[in-house]
């Protein structure tokens, strides 16, 4: 990863060039099982994070990314597997040596101390001199803007102050690896954004390998180099966010990530699906069999709306989204879709309006019907 | 508005009841000590005595040392015992929770029996054996360690609720996480985060042990032990007034100090905020 210098930071400050220096180390899964009571966390996770890079992972409550991401730092012993940092185990080191700098959900900072002493506090265990100390610390609160606020006590900063300060105390330690669990989820939406923002911006300055666990996809999609997507313990697919949003590996992926219509198809013998009166290429029709029923997945993008009095659908509501327009057409049989339009294609399709919709001919994704 | 007024009123009648309550004996106490009956009018005497009177250092100063090592024992007991359970075995905390309740239920006649007869085996079957003679040990006239086992169990209560209460306030299970994926080793996950997060629950139960030990008395006599509570009774058949005016006194310093700890919470974020300013 390049480095990006960050606006209104002196790059000559010595924490800033401290944890350049260190860089970004890899941080590899291999085969993590880990099991509570008959709850698999996580079945089999293998992956492998490149030095200096963002990975988000991603997935519903119980996918196992909080305990993939608390097997790394010390905190859950995984009942197989391996977790190698710069290609050496650290199963066997304890949290407080591992060297990991963690950003957690709920709020976490030492409410005995000021903001600028809980940034010290990791090097106060470590046993650096009093000043020299304080003078980091300061200098980090500077790196994420609360240079003023070092005397403060945590109950005095509001939510997303207090998020800035444990990510500096974070980096205070010069970690190898930086956790970041969900660090936004408390926050309200314009600061999440910020304060994100930020954090990539930082991320890319110090180069620093991350691992950030999230359950918001646009968080995920916007922040991060690859995405991981975690289904009951697995690695479903990891790619970079845009990859992952265009060509999903699966179809939990399709779904999970952005919006995804399911219209009902047939497979052919020839790989290709029927729907809506046209064949496309099925994607991903694996051992299913010639015509079998399957759904159709397709983004609201890719669905093209006309109006046509000889069309099969009708327009049910019509969401204006500024730019683009959201349309949502009731096929006879019951299924419905959305489809997304510019605005200024849209202004036929009012509720009620007879339409013909018609898929981008491209490759689709298949799924078995919900039962 | 005569609606609203309604509360108020009961709010008063409640509270003037309780301050009745609790205020005439303390007055009337306090009046007895500062009565002169022989000459008239008021003295102090009863309370500059104090310090002069026959008995009342020894046994003063064996109670201090008594609630300052059962204060010391109790605490090195519960403060790892609650992090335990709260941070690793959240399933054994009914079971905790019902042991430390159990001195509250247990009358101190019934354990002070146990324990004495327990003891007598020291100088009678176990004589001349080493557990004879720790026995014999624990009964030291000048040092009772036994007094400070048996006041450690009847403090449990007090010092468990309180830690508890304290933990419970705090997101104690992440602050833990955080100081140990800064570098922390768990001594100084106590020392630098635990016990400075839990400071005013920790002075809390440390002046409830401190209340308890001063003011104990069925034991510490039954056992034959001479500590500040037996002290003032004996005192009390030959010098009521100063019996009274030392009770007068313990329940002032007793009050003063919890006052002073409730207060320290609240004083931590005033001070925090006039710096600030």
């Amino acid at each position: 990863m390049s480095a990006v210098p960050i606006e209104g930071v002196a790059a000559t400050s010595e924490a800033v060039a401290a944890l350049r220096e260190r860089g970004g180390v890899e941080v590899e899964f291999r085969g993590l099982h880990r099991s509570f009571g008959d709850v698999h966390a996580l079945d089999g996770l293998d992956l492998k994070v490149e030095p200096g890079e963002l990975i988000a992972l991603l997935g519903p409550s119980g996918c196992g990314k909080t305990t993939a991401l608390r097997v790394l730092a010390g905190f859950e012993v995984p009942d197989a597997g391996e977790v190698l940092v710069d290609g050496v185990d650290v199963l066997g080191v304890s949290a407080n040596r591992r060297d990991m700098g963690m950003v957690f959900q709920a709020y976490s900072l030492f409410p005995h101390l000021t903001a600028v002493d809980n940034v010290a506090f990791g090097l106060r265990v470590r046993g650096r001199a009093a000043a020299a100390r304080r003078a980091r610390a300061q200098e980090l609160l500077e790196l994420v803007g609360l240079g003023e606020h070092g005397r403060r006590y945590p109950h005095q900063l509001s939510g997303g102050q207090q998020q800035r300060v444990a990510l500096a105390r974070a980096l205070a330690v010069e970690p190898r690896v930086l956790l970041l669990d969900e660090p936004l989820s408390a926050l309200d939406a314009k600061v999440r954004v910020q304060l994100r923002e930020e954090i990539r911006r930082l991320q890319l300055e110090l180069g620093i390998t991350t691992v950030f666990v999230t359950h918001d996809q646009e968080e995920a999609l916007s922040l991060a180099d690859r995405v991981g997507v975690l289904r009951s313990g697995r690695l479903e697919q990891c790619a970079a966010p845009d990859e992952l949003y265009t060509r999903p590996a699966t179809a939990f992926v399709a779904e999970f990530v952005g919006t995804m219509n399911r219209i009902p198809g047939e497979l052919h013998a020839d790989g290709l699906v029927s729907v809506l009166g046209q064949k496309l290429a099925a994607l991903d029709a694996g051992d299913r069999q010639p015509g079998v029923g399957v759904d159709v997945l397709v983004r609201p993008e890719v669905v093209e709306v006309t109006a046509d009095a000889e069309g099969t659908g009708r327009v049910i509501t019509r969401t204006f989204h500024g730019a683009m327009t959201r349309v949502r057409v009731g096929l006879g049989t019951g299924t419905e879709v959305l489809a997304d339009l510019p605005s200024v294609d849209a202004g036929e399709l009012s509720p009620g309006a007879t339409v013909a919709l018609r898929l981008a001919d491209r490759g689709v994704l298949v799924a078995d019907p919900l039962s | 508005m005569s609606a609203r007024r309604r509360p108020a009123i009961w709010r008063w009648v409640v509270l003037v009841l309780l301050g009745v309550y609790f205020l005439v004996p303390l007055v009337a106490s306090f009046w007895f000590t500062i009565d002169d009956r022989r000459r008239g009018g008021l003295t102090g005497e009863y309370y500059t005595g104090i310090v002069g009177a026959e008995g009342f250092l020894p046994a003063f100063g064996l109670s201090m040392r008594l609630a300052l090592l059962t204060i010391l024992i109790t605490l090195a007991l519960m403060i790892p015992t609650i992090l335990v359970v709260h941070l690793q075995l959240p399933r054994l905390r009914p079971v905790v929770e019902l042991i430390t309740l159990l001195p509250l239920v247990l009358p101190p006649i019934a354990l002070v029996v146990g324990v004495g007869s327990v003891l007598r085996w020291g100088p009678n079957e176990l004589a001349g054996t080493p557990l004879g003679d720790f026995l014999v040990g624990l009964q030291d006239e000048n040092m009772p360690w036994i007094l400070v086992f048996v006041y450690v169990v009847l403090a449990l209560p007090f010092a468990y609720r309180s830690l508890d209460a304290g933990i419970r306030a705090v997101d104690l299970h992440t602050l833990v996480e955080a100081a140990r994926n800064l570098g922390a080793s768990w001594p100084k996950v106590v020392w630098q985060v635990v016990v400075p997060v839990l400071r005013t629950s920790v002075l809390n139960a440390a002046f409830l042990t401190l209340a308890l030990v001063l003011g104990e008395y069925t034991i510490a006599r039954l056992l034959i032990f001479e500590p500040f509570s037996v002290w003032i009774v004996q005192i009390s058949g030959s010098e009521a007034q100063l019996s009274v005016s030392v009770s007068v006194l313990s329940l002032a310093l007793t009050w003063l100090l919890l006052i002073a700890v409730s207060s320290l919470g609240g004083r931590r974020g005033r001070e925090a905020t006039l710096r600030s300013l």
